[in-house]
C-alpha cells in the first residue's frame, strides 16, 4: 500500500477570560454489528418492526434461558479489529455488567470488561486541509444492546421494547487523541466510513447504529505534550462524559460547549467534577446526568455462562484474506493511479460505493475527467434529487461513454452536459443518442471557418476593436458557436477566430 | 400387584418390558400414594392429567418394543426445571403465577424417552438452603423419623421435596439439582442415591439458575442402578447451553460390573473434622473397609485446601445468584408488588423483591453484591476463585497420583429436626455443605450412598467423588459400596 503521509493538525485552541487553553478528547463508539441475529440470541436485529416482535426467551431473561454466542459477530468484531490495524486477541472473555433498568431483562449487560477480543489499533482522520490526526484505538470490545424505555406514550406508564436487547455492538474506545471539535467529528466519520467499508456496521446515525460517549476535558497549552512522552494522565485536566451522542453536528457543538464551561469553572478557580453528561441541544448546554458519587458500581465479573472465547489464528488469517481494499488504501491508490487530488481522492473514496462507481467509469480512461464527471456532474445531479449513487439512473458504462465522447471530440464539454442531462432523465446509450440527435461537435474546418468568415463580414465594426484589443476575440467564438448551434470544435473555433482576426 | 410405586426403576422397566405391569398401572399408583402423601409436603403442583397422558403413551410405545429405559417410568420433578405450561417457581413467591412456554433440556430428554410427570417438587428457594426450610411453598417432611420420636425432620436440602418423594415411594426417582451438595445431602438424609455428574454433562438450558458454574442437574432414586439409568437419559450435548459438553454419553448401567479390584481409593484426611459424630467416623471405616474387602486397594490422601471451600463457595455461589436474581424485577413476569401514590421505578423493583424473595434468597443476594462491589471485588470474589483454583488443583494431583475414587462422608449428621436451625447462625446450616461443595468448586462427579443408620435411627450416607467424565466408574464404586452395606431400611409410615 502507498502510504499518505500528513502534517498533524493544530490543535484547537480557546481563548478563556485569562489564558488559552486546549481540548483534550476521547471518545466511545457503540457501532451496531451487521448480522441479521442477536449477539447471544437467534432473535432477528431487523430496525423498525412492531415493539416486542423479535425478542427470544433469552433476551426477555426468561429463567433458565442461556446465551450462546453468535459465531458471525465474533467474526464481524475480528474483521472491524483487522480494519482497524488493531492487535486481535485469540482469547477473550464475556463479562457481566450488572445494573437494573426495565429495558435490561438481566439485569445485566453482558460485556468484555476485563478481556477484550480487539486490542490496540489506530485511525487515521484526515483533516481536508492537508493535516491528519492519528487516533489511537485502545481496544474494542463486544456488548448486547440494551432495549428501549419509551416515556411520552402514556402520562402514567412507561413502555419498554425489546426488540434492540441483545443486538451486538462493538464498543470502540479510542485514547485522548483527539484535540478539538472537528476532530472528533472527522474522527467518527472516518470510522463510520471504514466499517462501513467492512461491512461491520451500516453507520446509520439516525437509527443509532453508530453512537458516542465523548469524553472532554481541558489543560494549559503544553500540559498534553507532557501527557504523550508519559503517558500519565495526571498531567491531563479531569474530564467529563458526554453521552450518547449520534450527530456529528451536535458532537462538534457539544465539545465546544463544554470545554467552555469546564474553562469558565477552572478560571474562576473551582475544579471540574468527574461526572456524566447530557447534551441537550435546543439550549446548547451539557447537563450533569450522576456524578462520580452517584456512579454506578457495575459489579462486573465474567459470566459463568459463557465459556472464555478461544479463537485461532488461522481463522483471523482468513478473515483477514476477504478484507476489502480499505479507504486509505483506496485514496492512496487512486491518487497514484489516475492522478487525483487528494481532496477528489477523499471524495470519492467516502463511500465504497463511490469507489466502484468511479473506479468502473475511469477504467481505460482519462481519470481526471472521469473524477470531474462523477464528483462535478453525476453527484451534484443525484444530490439534487436526494438519490444516491445506487440507485443513480446513469451507470458507469453510460457516464463512460460521454467522456468518450468528448475524448474523442465528437462532442464538446457543453453538448455533453445536454447529453448527460438526457441520459439521465431518459437513459439510453450516448453515442446512439449523439447520432440520432445530430448532436455530434462540427470539427470539418471548412465548415467552422464559413461561419467564421460569415460573422466577421456581417461585424466590421466589432473586427476594428478586436483588433486592438485582442480579449474581444471571444465574443466572435461566441457568435460563432451560436451560428453553429453550439456543435463546434470550440478549440478549432478559437485559433480560426484568432488567425482571421490577425489577418 | 400390590405397591407399585415401591418398585425400583430398573425393575419397573423390567417388568414394564416383560408385560407385568403397565405404566399406567404404575401412574395410578404413584398418584394414590402422593394423594395421601400431602403432610410430607413433598409434591407442590400435581400434573395427573399429564401423567396419565404420558403414562399411556409410553404403554403403547413399551408394547412396540424397543422403547427406551426410562419409558413409561413415573418421576417427581424438583421445581427448578422449567416445564412448558406447568408451574415452575423455584419455590419462590417471585414467580408466583410462572408457567413457562418452553421445557428445560433435561425434562424434554426425559418426556422424550417417555418418563412420566407425576408433579413438581418441593425444595428451598431458589435452591438456597439445606432444609427445604426457605421454600414458599412451606417445607417439605423426611419421611423417616428418629426412634420413637415423632419430632419433624427435614429431609435436607435443596432437593428435599425430591429426597422426600424417592424416599416415601411417591415416585420411582425424581430429578434434583446440585450447587453445593443439593442432591447428596437430602439423598443421605433420606437414605436414597443421589449424583451430581461432571460439570457440562447435564444441560442447564431451562434450569432456573442459582450459580451458573457450580449448577448440574442429576438423579435421585432408589437405587445405584437406577441412578445410572436416569442418569445417561438426562445427559446429552446442549447447543443451548455453552457450557454443556459434547462427549459422548457411555451406557452407564453397564459400567455396574460390581468389580473395582484393583481400583484406588482415596482416604482425604482433611475430611476428619473437627468434632464429627463417632457413628460417621465409623461409618466411613465401614465404608472403607467395604471397598477394600471388594479388592479395592485404600490410599490416605491429602486435599490440602478443602478448609478454605466453604468460604470460597458462600463467596462464589452468592456472586453469581446476586445478579442471576437480578432479572426477578416484576417488569415481566411473577409477582408485582402494588405500588403506592408517586412511587417509581425505583421502589417497584425495591418492593416487589422485597416481598417476593425470603430472607435466605435476600441474605445471599446482599453478600453477593458485596462481594462484587468495588473495592472488595479482590479481597472477595477474586480470591475465592483462586481458592476455587486451588482445590481443583487438589483433585487433579491426588487424581494424577492414579486415585480412581474419593470417599468421604457425604453430611456431617444425619437429618436434623425442622425448626432446629430457625435461631441458628446461617453459618451453621451452611457447615451442611461441608463434605459436598468441593466437588461443586471443582466441577467433579460425586454420588452418596446410604449405607448405614445412625443411633437414632436415621439414615446416614456416604460420598464417593470420582475422576470427571468418568461417572461410569464413579457409580460402579458406589454400586460395590450399595451392595455391600446392604442398606435396606425403609421409613415406617407415619404420613
Amino acid at each position: 500500500m502507498l502510504d499518505l503521509s500528513y502534517d498533524a493538525p493544530t490543535p484547537k485552541t480557546i481563548a478563556g477570560a485569562k489564558d488559552d487553553w486546549e481540548l483534550v478528547i476521547g471518545m466511545e463508539v457503540h457501532a451496531q454489528v451487521s448480522s441479521n441475529a442477536k449477539l447471544f440470541s437467534g432473535a432477528s436485529t431487523k430496525f423498525g418492526a412492531e415493539p416486542n416482535s423479535h425478542v427470544a426467551f433469552v433476551d426477555s431473561a426468561m429463567p433458565g434461558m442461556l446465551p450462546v454466542i453468535n459465531e458471525f459477530c465474533i467474526e464481524q468484531a475480528v474483521r472491524t479489529g483487522l480494519g482497524l490495524k488493531a492487535e486481535i486477541n485469540l482469547k477473550s472473555a464475556f463479562d457481566r455488567k450488572n445494573y437494573f433498568y426495565p429495558d435490561l431483562p438481566q439485569g445485566y449487560q453482558i460485556s468484555q470488561l476485563y478481556h477484550p477480543i480487539v486490542g490496540e489499533g489506530e485511525v487515521l482522520v484526515e483533516m481536508g486541509d492537508g493535516t491528519a490526526r492519528n487516533v489511537r484505538v485502545e481496544r474494542i470490545h463486544l456488548e448486547q444492546d440494551a432495549g428501549k424505555s419509551i416515556h411520552d406514550m402514556d402520562p402514567n406508564m412507561s413502555f419498554v421494547d425489546l426488540n434492540r436487547t441483545g443486538v451486538a455492538l462493538m464498543e470502540i474506545v479510542s485514547r485522548p487523541d483527539i484535540r478539538g471539535p472537528e476532530e472528533a467529528a472527522a474522527y467518527l466519520g472516518k470510522l463510520r466510513q471504514i466499517l462501513r467499508y467492512l461491512g461491520t456496521c451500516d453507520g446509520n446515525m439516525q437509527n443509532g447504529s453508530m453512537r458516542a460517549d465523548v469524553n472532554v476535558s481541558v489543560c494549559r497549552p503544553g500540559q498534553y505534550e507532557k501527557y504523550q512522552a508519559t503517558q500519565d494522565f495526571g498531567h491531563l485536566g479531569t474530564r467529563c462524559e458526554i453521552k450518547n451522542m449520534n450527530s456529528m453536528r451536535f458532537i462538534q457543538m457539544a465539545i465546544d460547549v463544554e470545554a467552555r464551561r469546564q474553562i469558565a469553572i477552572l478560571e474562576d478557580g473551582g475544579e471540574i467534577v468527574q461526572e456524566t453528561r447530557l447534551y441537550d441541544a435546543d439550549k446548547n448546554e451539557t447537563r450533569s446526568m450522576r456524578s462520580k458519587e452517584e456512579a454506578h458500581d457495575y459489579r462486573y465479573f465474567p459470566d459463568p455462562d459463557l465459556l472464555p472465547l478461544e479463537i485461532e489464528q488461522g481463522w483471523v488469517d482468513d478473515i483477514g484474506a476477504t478484507l476489502p481494499e480499505l479507504p486509505d488504501a483506496k485514496k492512496a491508490r487512486f491518487i497514484n493511479d489516475f492522478k487525483l487530488s487528494d481532496y477528489d481522492a477523499s471524495v470519492l473514496t467516502a463511500e465504497v460505493e463511490n469507489a466502484n462507481y468511479f473506479e468502473a467509469v475511469a477504467k481505460g480512461r482519462d481519470g481526471k475527467m472521469s473524477a470531474n464527471w462523477v464528483i462535478n456532474e453525476l453527484f451534484g445531479r443525484l444530490k439534487k434529487d436526494e438519490k444516491t449513487i445506487t440507485d443513480s439512473p446513469v451507470n458507469p458504462t453510460q457516464l463512460g461513454g460521454i467522456i468518450e465522447l468528448i475524448s474523442s471530440d465528437a462532442i464538446s464539454g457543453k453538448i455533453a452536459k445536454d447529453l448527460f442531462e438526457i441520459v439521465y432523465t431518459e437513459g439510453g446509450d450516448p453515442a446512439e443518442i449523439v447520432e440520432a440527435r445530430g448532436m455530434k461537435q462540427v470539427t470539418d474546418t471548412g465548415a467552422i471557418e464559413a461561419a467564421v468568415d460569415q460573422i466577421i463580414a456581417d461585424n466590421p465594426a466589432q473586427v476594428e476593436k478586436a483588433k486592438q484589443n485582442p480579449k474581444l476575440a471571444g465574443w466572435f467564438v461566441g457568435q460563432v458557436m451560436k451560428a453553429t448551434g453550439g456543435k463546434a470544435n470550440p478549440k478549432a473555433v478559437n485559433e480560426l477566430v484568432a488567425k482571421k482576426l490577425a489577418d | 400387584m400390590s405397591d407399585l410405586n415401591k418398585l425400583t426403576l430398573a425393575d419397573a422397566r423390567d417388568k414394564m418390558r416383560a408385560g407385568e405391569v403397565t405404566s399406567v398401572e404404575l401412574t395410578e399408583a404413584c398418584l394414590s400414594e402422593i394423594e395421601g402423601a400431602s403432610a410430607l409436603g413433598a409434591f407442590v403442583h400435581n400434573t395427573p392429567e399429564i401423567a396419565l397422558e404420558q403414562a399411556k403413551a409410553a404403554d403403547v410405545r413399551i408394547q412396540a418394543g424397543n422403547a427406551p429405559d426410562m419409558c413409561g417410568i413415573p418421576l417427581g420433578i424438583k421445581d427448578l426445571f422449567c416445564t412448558k405450561g406447568v408451574a415452575s417457581q423455584a419455590a419462590s413467591a417471585i414467580l408466583e403465577g410462572f408457567k413457562p412456554e418452553y421445557e428445560s433440556t433435561v425434562t424434554q430428554n426425559l418426556w422424550d424417552a417417555g418418563s412420566v410427570m407425576l408433579g413438581k417438587l418441593n425444595m428451598d428457594e431458589f435452591a438456597m438452603g439445606s432444609s427445604n426450610e426457605t421454600s414458599t411453598y412451606g417445607n417439605a417432611v423426611n419421611p423417616w423419623r428418629r426412634t420413637g420420636d415423632d419430632t419433624a425432620l427435614t429431609p435436607g436440602g435443596s432437593s428435599g421435596g425430591s429426597a422426600s418423594a424417592v424416599a416415601a415411594d411417591l415416585c420411582l426417582a425424581a430429578t434434583g439439582t446440585d450447587t453445593g451438595g443439593s442432591i447428596r445431602q437430602p439423598a443421605a438424609f433420606t437414605g436414597i442415591t443421589g449424583i451430581k455428574p461432571t460439570y457440562g454433562r447435564v444441560s442447564r438450558w431451562g434450569v432456573v439458575a442459582f450459580a451458573s458454574s457450580l449448577d448440574q442437574a442429576g438423579p435421585m432414586t432408589k437405587t445405584v442402578r437406577d441412578s445410572a439409568i436416569m442418569l445417561e437419559t438426562m445427559c446429552s450435548h446442549d447447543a443451548k447451553d455453552s457450557t454443556s459438553v459434547d462427549f459422548a454419553v457411555p451406557n452407564f448401567e453397564a459400567a455396574l460390573t460390581g468389580d473395582i479390584r484393583g481400583k484406588k481409593i482415596g482416604i482425604p484426611k482433611e475430611y476428619h473434622m473437627d468434632g464429627m459424630p463417632a457413628e460417621i467416623e465409623k461409618l466411613w471405616a465401614d465404608g472403607t473397609a467395604m471397598l477394600k474387602d471388594a479388592g479395592a486397594e485404600i490410599v490416605d490422601i491429602s486435599l490440602p485446601h478443602t478448609k478454605y471451600a466453604l468460604p470460597a463457595y458462600y463467596v462464589i455461589a452468592p456472586a453469581e445468584a446476586s445478579s442471576n436474581l437480578a432479572r426477578y424485577d416484576g417488569v415481566r413476569y411473577g409477582h408485582r408488588a402494588s405500588l403506592g401514590k408517586g412511587d417509581g421505578i425505583t421502589e417497584m423493583y425495591e418492593k416487589t423483591r422485597a416481598e417476593g424473595f425470603g430472607p435466605e434468597v435476600q441474605r445471599r443476594v446482599m453478600i453477593g453484591t458485596y462481594v462484587l462491589s468495588a473495592g472488595f471485588y479482590d479481597a472477595y470474589y477474586n480470591r475465592a476463585r483462586r481458592v476455587r483454583t486451588l482445590i481443583k488443583k487438589d483433585f487433579e494431583d491426588v487424581f494424577a497420583a492414579g486415585v480412581d475414587a474419593i470417599l468421604t462422608p457425604a453430611t456431617p449428621s444425619s437429618a436434623f429436626g425442622l425448626g432446629e436451625m430457625k435461631d441458628a447462625d446461617p453459618v451453621k446450616m451452611y457447615l451442611n455443605d461441608v463434605f459436598t461443595v468441593t466437588v461443586n468448586l471443582a466441577g467433579l462427579p460425586g454420588i452418596t450412598v446410604p449405607t448405614g443408620l445412625d443411633a437414632q435411627g436415621l439414615p446416614l450416607g456416604l460420598q464417593l467423588i470420582g475422576r470427571p467424565w468418568e461417572e461410569g466408574d464413579l457409580l460402579n464404586s458406589a454400586y460395590v459400596l450399595e451392595q455391600a452395606a446392604g442398606f435396606a431400611s425403609k421409613p415406617a409410615k407415619w404420613w
